[in-house]
């Protein structure tokens, strides 16, 4: 019984923490700048895709392998740093105020443009670079042989939860965060430079949507719908543990990816409708998420 | 003078397959979406954005197979059948879902949307998974007709439907049951207060909406000659929203206007580049930023409603 168990355990695990990748910057987004980004999974998959290149680069130098390490983190960094200004400067920035459906509509636009250019840019073979993987090599965890790798993605996932509470609670930046989540008008009334704020919240979101692009690469590989995958999901996590909230799309995303696995285990042929089933009986019981709210909106 | 361009509008789509014959299936298939857009502009009035009716599409297209796999071989009987199931899973879904505004609604409606696709995709046994079902040419009026034949009737069909049924969700529109949908966009609580139950309202516009995408699903299915579960992915759900916006969601036109242009864009675009989607996305992006009224909006003086 064990013997099922702890390896069930682990999968969910590592599942769970590349989901919360996604959906964490997804729900940081919404929170500050209140506008759902549906081209969040394209960012995913442009890290991914970044990644995957400069760790097939690496290899085709024979340059130190665990250079490979530094490239994933890398290239997450450029993906956020390019596209988080262009995005909120260009596009985002003019749907403040405006309805939902103008909102979602600009973003998938977004969307439909960006998930164009990886197929132009990258083509349409799939891309698999597993080198960081292999590197760290395996443990035996009660008699079953694990994947190191996939206990540092759950161990990143553990820093990005502690890093994000520490930076909203601990720094300046946070505080100013929090003061424009709270009360927008008021902020910019104190004087907040809210346009700045947006900027580096967005670009804060887009790295680590694309941190969980690039860890994704090695263990499952990157192709072409990779983005619109990851957005339904990554949107599925967010609305479990209600908008906004980080430490609710940590528990959603262990819900789903316990969901996943349960499936893959229990009814193989229902894996793929585990995450939306659990989203639909979330959201009709609590409409708002698990730790959404109605009226009151905190980081 | 309205009704005289109207009237122009469709005899020159009437005639254009004559004159190029590989037109008939892009405007067959440009109006059935037209009808599912449709749909979604009917709630969009409500200020209700909805990512999740291409599974209405998707469940009538479905219907038909299913249909026509037990036996039924009739077109009326089976456009019928089939719109009448995309409304009842309307009725169901609507039931619950209208409780929900905003960003809640668009979510819960993709949920519930995504929750079909992976059955749809996965139930390999019922639904032929990923490979899709299907859709036989069926009789009409009892006459079995070649496939070419059928796809003439089918066009026109669709252009006769296209006239009629829009005319009846203009009387929709215009009747107090749809201006109170704008009502509940501005003001649901005043609506409230005037003793109108909103939920009835919605639920109303819901099944409305849900028979429409059906209507332009079980078209669909018949022009392409199968139905896949990719009809009820999100991005489809997208693409309706994007069409019925393109369009202009003031009037009934819209919808129509705004999937014949993406239609006709996406077989022009192909031709030259892959890349269709980067040009639609731009489009789309413009048309929002510059063109609140949609396509449509261009057309009408007053003042056509906007997002």
């Amino acid at each position: 019984m064990l013997n099922a168990i702890i390896p069930l355990l682990l999968d969910s695990l590592a599942s769970a923490a590349l989901i919360f990748f996604a959906a964490v910057g997804l729900t940081l987004v919404f929170s500050v700048l209140r506008v759902l980004n549906v081209a969040h999974g394209s960012l995913y998959s442009i890290g991914g895709y970044v990644a995957a290149s400069i760790c097939l680069f690496i290899a085709s130098r024979q340059l130190n392998p665990y250079l490979s390490f530094a490239a994933l983190l890398f290239s997450a960094v450029c993906v956020a740093a390019i596209f988080g200004p262009l995005i909120e400067r260009g596009l985002v920035r003019w749907t403040y105020g405006k309805s939902e459906a103008v909102q979602i509509l600009i973003t998938f636009g977004l969307f439909l443009i960006l998930e164009d250019l990886q197929r132009v840019i990258f083509g349409v073979q799939s891309f698999y670079e597993d080198a960081p993987m292999r590197l760290l090599g395996t443990t035996s965890i009660g008699g079953v042989v694990y994947l190191n790798y996939q206990i540092l993605l759950v161990g990143m996932a553990f820093l990005v939860v502690i890093g994000l509470r520490l930076l909203i609670n601990h720094t300046r930046l946070g505080r100013l965060i929090t003061a424009v989540v709270t009360d927008r008008e008021m902020a910019q009334s104190i004087g907040i430079d809210t346009n700045r704020i947006f900027i580096l919240a967005l670009s804060l979101g887009v790295f680590l949507a694309a941190l969980g692009g690039a860890l994704a690469t090695p263990t499952s590989g990157i192709a072409p719908g990779l983005g619109a995958d990851t957005m339904v999901l990554a949107f599925a996590v967010a609305a479990i543990g209600g908008l906004g909230q980080i430490e609710g799309a940590a528990l959603a995303s262990l819900i789903v990816g316990l969901a996943r696995v349960l499936a893959i285990y229990l009814a193989p042929s229902l894996d793929a409708v585990a995450p939306y089933a659990a989203m639909l009986v979330v959201l009709l019981i609590r409409p708002y998420g698990l730790f959404g709210s109605v009226a009151a909106r905190r980081i | 003078m309205r009704t005289i361009i109207a009237a122009a509008a469709i005899l020159v789509l009437a005639l254009l397959p004559v004159a190029a014959p590989w037109l008939q299936f892009v405007l067959t298939l440009a109006i059935a979406k037209g009808f599912a857009a449709l749909g979604v502009a009917v709630l969009l009035r409500a200020g209700l954005i909805s990512i999740g009716h291409a599974m209405f599409f998707a469940a009538s297209a479905y219907g038909v197979a299913f249909l026509a796999r037990a036996g039924i071989n009739d077109l009326a009987l089976l456009l019928i059948l089939s719109v009448l199931a995309g409304a009842l899973v309307g009725v169901v879904a609507g039931s619950f879902l209208v409780r929900y505004r905003a960003i809640f609604f668009a979510m819960l409606n993709l949920a519930v949307s995504m929750v079909f696709y992976a059955l749809c995709a996965k139930l390999y046994g019922v639904t032929g998974g990923t490979d899709g079902m299907p859709v036989p040419v069926p009789a009409v009026f009892g006459v079995v007709l070649g496939e070419p034949a059928f796809k003439n009737v089918l066009f026109y069909l669709s252009l006769g439907l296209m006239v009629l049924v829009g005319l009846a969700v203009q009387r929709y529109l215009n009747s107090p049951l749809g201006h109170a949908l704008s009502a509940v966009h501005t003001n649901e609580i005043r609506l409230e207060y005037l003793g109108i139950p909103v939920w009835a309202v919605l639920l109303i516009a819901y099944v409305v909406s849900a028979a429409l995408a059906g209507l332009g699903g079980a078209l669909a299915g018949f022009a392409i000659g199968r139905v896949v579960p990719d009809f009820a992915f999100w991005t489809a759900s997208g693409h309706l929203v994007l069409i019925a916006v393109l369009g202009g969601i003031g009037g009934v036109p819209g919808a129509f206007i705004g999937a014949l242009f993406l239609e006709l864009l996406h077989s022009g675009a192909v031709t030259v580049t892959d890349s269709w989607n980067l040009i639609v996305g731009m489009t789309l992006i413009i048309v929002i930023m510059f063109m609140p009224q949609g396509i449509y909006g261009l057309f009408t003086r007053k003042e056509a409603a906007s997002l």
